[in-house]
């Protein structure tokens, strides 16, 4: 399909031209799909908590409420985006795609099943902490250009929140790079095939805690949501912001727990590899190997469970206090990761290489 | 033109608008993201010298942390511009001395040896982060670790300049406060029903 396609575009235009349609032709393969995830994603998380609070959740539109995202993005294109009078307006309008644009950026370099991936780069994981240290700028500057308290005192939360939190999250990646010996996502799910026993979450399983934890306070999610706790600063960076131009916000948080779904998928649970694997009598029969065997269907159930649980600490879970986030952050998180690092460092100079 | 010089000279294009912007555009904090803009630019003309791990640093430490610290630091001052404009007259020539001589040294130093050949002395090794680490980590391990040391040092050195003990200040002790457990602070007690007669 892909070369046939490639082979059609090369006879009608240049080469350079039509490598770029190319490209172009895959971000959609990427973004379409993920901007569906992402309404459904709302529809999920509404309809869960519903449940988990004994109510019904969105069900008038459509069968089951399936129609709700739908109606909720079809409202929100037609309302009115007001930008506040003495807010700064060019930096007020390109905030959302500021926020928005590393958000799907970074699915540049997931790798979807074994070379499904857009850009195999060498240094995927590095361009991966790169591009979630970028989506901070969307939120402050969002915060500082809306000229309101509110905004203002959540974009300070926000930013250092995030810039802590970055910290545990790249010590914990360290951890996983140490065990696959490589930075490319690719390389790191092969590394991990064998049998499910192989995944890194076992060794691994203080680095996969923290790293899960720092991607939901990344995400500003649930009980780390201070930067827009409704008590006590409204909406937070978004107080001003309507319309389309919030429902882009909107967007961004929800691409990224996607994204740190997957990614902890991919670094901790084997990404598209089957935890069948090496049962041959199931992986090797002909109809029910295909759903057995290795494939992008596990990692979109793995990612999937790791929504459930986003949407589980919400409903369970009472907020943090902004001290105790960074005391979680800076004298927990990050002493964990440090002693985690180093016993792996000595079990790798000692060469237990069955767990490693 | 191939396609990787359309990108170089967009790239170009952008970083050096950015670069006149940020030392001339008035409010400080458009400066800041016009430094953030360029910064981000020159990382992708590296990814396109294929210097992947120098330009993704880049983003990563100097986009990622250094500028939002700026970022923060600016955002919450409140800015009077005209005191800071005050002697632009008396400083200029000094300034333009300056620019001069940091000038001059650019152009001697673009000149020398090391920047006049077209191609690279050795193939670039198609994993250049491994071979970044393989050579900090060998080679040159004792530079690195004494950098690091010298790091940790400021570091421990800003946070004891900053640190102010206030005896008198009231503060709550959050392990201690996580650490508390249902049977602290709740207690049951058993009563028998009341009936009908004692009401």
């Amino acid at each position: 399909m892909v070369e046939f396609l490639n082979n059609l575009l090369t006879a009608f235009l240049p080469d350079w031209l039509a490598l770029l349609v190319m490209i172009v032709l895959k971000i959609v393969a990427i973004v379409l799909p993920l901007i569906l995830l992402v309404a459904y994603a709302t529809y999920a998380e509404r309809k869960i908590i519903g449940y988990m609070q004994v109510r019904l959740g969105p069900n008038r539109v459509g069968f089951k409420g399936l129609l709700q995202p739908f109606a909720d993005m079809f409202k929100l294109i037609f309302k009115e985006i007001v930008v506040p009078e003495k807010s700064n307006r060019f930096l007020f309008l390109i905030a959302p795609l500021l926020a928005m644009g590393p958000a799907f950026a970074a699915w540049a370099v997931i790798p979807f099943s074994d070379g499904m991936v857009l850009a195999d780069v060498n240094a995927g994981l590095l361009f991966l902490l790169a591009l979630t240290s970028l989506g901070v700028y969307g939120v402050i500057i969002a915060g500082w250009a809306s000229n309101s308290k509110y905004a203002q005192l959540s974009a300070l939360r926000i930013g250092a929140q995030m810039v802590s939190y970055e910290i545990a999250m790249g010590f914990a990646l360290v951890g996983v790079l140490m065990a696959s010996g490589s930075l490319n996502l690719g390389d790191i799910v092969r590394a991990q095939s064998g049998s499910i026993f192989s995944w890194f979450v076992w060794p691994l399983f203080g680095l996969f805690l923290v790293y899960f934890i720092s991607g939901v306070a990344e995400t500003n999610r649930a009980p780390f949501d201070v930067a827009e706790g409704e008590s006590e600063i409204v909406a937070g960076f978004h107080v001003e912001y309507s319309g389309m131009a919030f429902s882009i916000f909107f967007l961004a948080e929800y691409a990224n727990m996607w994204l740190i779904s997957a990614l902890t998928s991919l670094m901790f649970l084997g990404g598209w590899l089957s935890p069948f694997q090496g049962l041959t009598f199931l992986t090797d029969t002909p109809v029910i190997g295909l759903l057995f065997g290795d494939g992008i269907h596990w990692l979109l159930l793995k990612a999937s469970f790791f929504m459930l649980l986003f949407f589980w600490f919400r409903a369970t879970f009472p907020r943090y206090r902004y001290d105790q986030i960074m005391r979680l952050g800076w004298k927990v998180l990050i002493p964990v990761t440090l002693v985690w690092i180093f016993g792996e460092g000595l079990a790798i100079a000692l060469g237990w290489t069955p767990w490693l | 033109m191939t396609f990787e010089q359309i990108i170089f000279y967009l790239f170009s294009a952008v970083l050096v608008t950015a670069a006149v912007g940020m030392v001339t555009v008035r409010n400080p904090v458009y400066a800041a993201l016009c430094l953030i803009l360029s910064f981000f630019t020159s990382a992708a003309l590296w990814l396109l010298l294929e210097a992947e791990f120098l330009g993704i640093v880049l983003v990563l430490v100097y986009v990622g942390a250094v500028m939002v610290l700026f970022l923060f630091v600016i955002m919450m001052l409140d800015l009077n511009l005209d005191p800071l404009k005050e002697g632009f007259a008396r400083y200029a020539p000094v300034g333009f001395l300056v620019a001069a001589v940091i000038a001059v040294e650019m152009i001697m130093v673009l000149q020398s040896g090391p920047f006049q050949t077209t191609t690279p002395a050795a193939a670039a090794p198609a994993n250049n982060t491994e071979a970044l680490g393989a050579i900090l980590y060998t080679d040159y391990v004792y530079p690195f670790e004494i950098a690091a040391v010298i790091l940790v040092v400021a570091i421990i050195a800003a946070i004891v300049l900053t640190l102010r003990r206030r005896p008198d200040a009231r503060k709550q002790d959050i392990s201690q406060q996580v650490q508390v457990r249902r049977e602290d602070r709740v207690r049951l007690v058993k009563m028998k029903a009341e009936t009908k007669e004692q009401a």
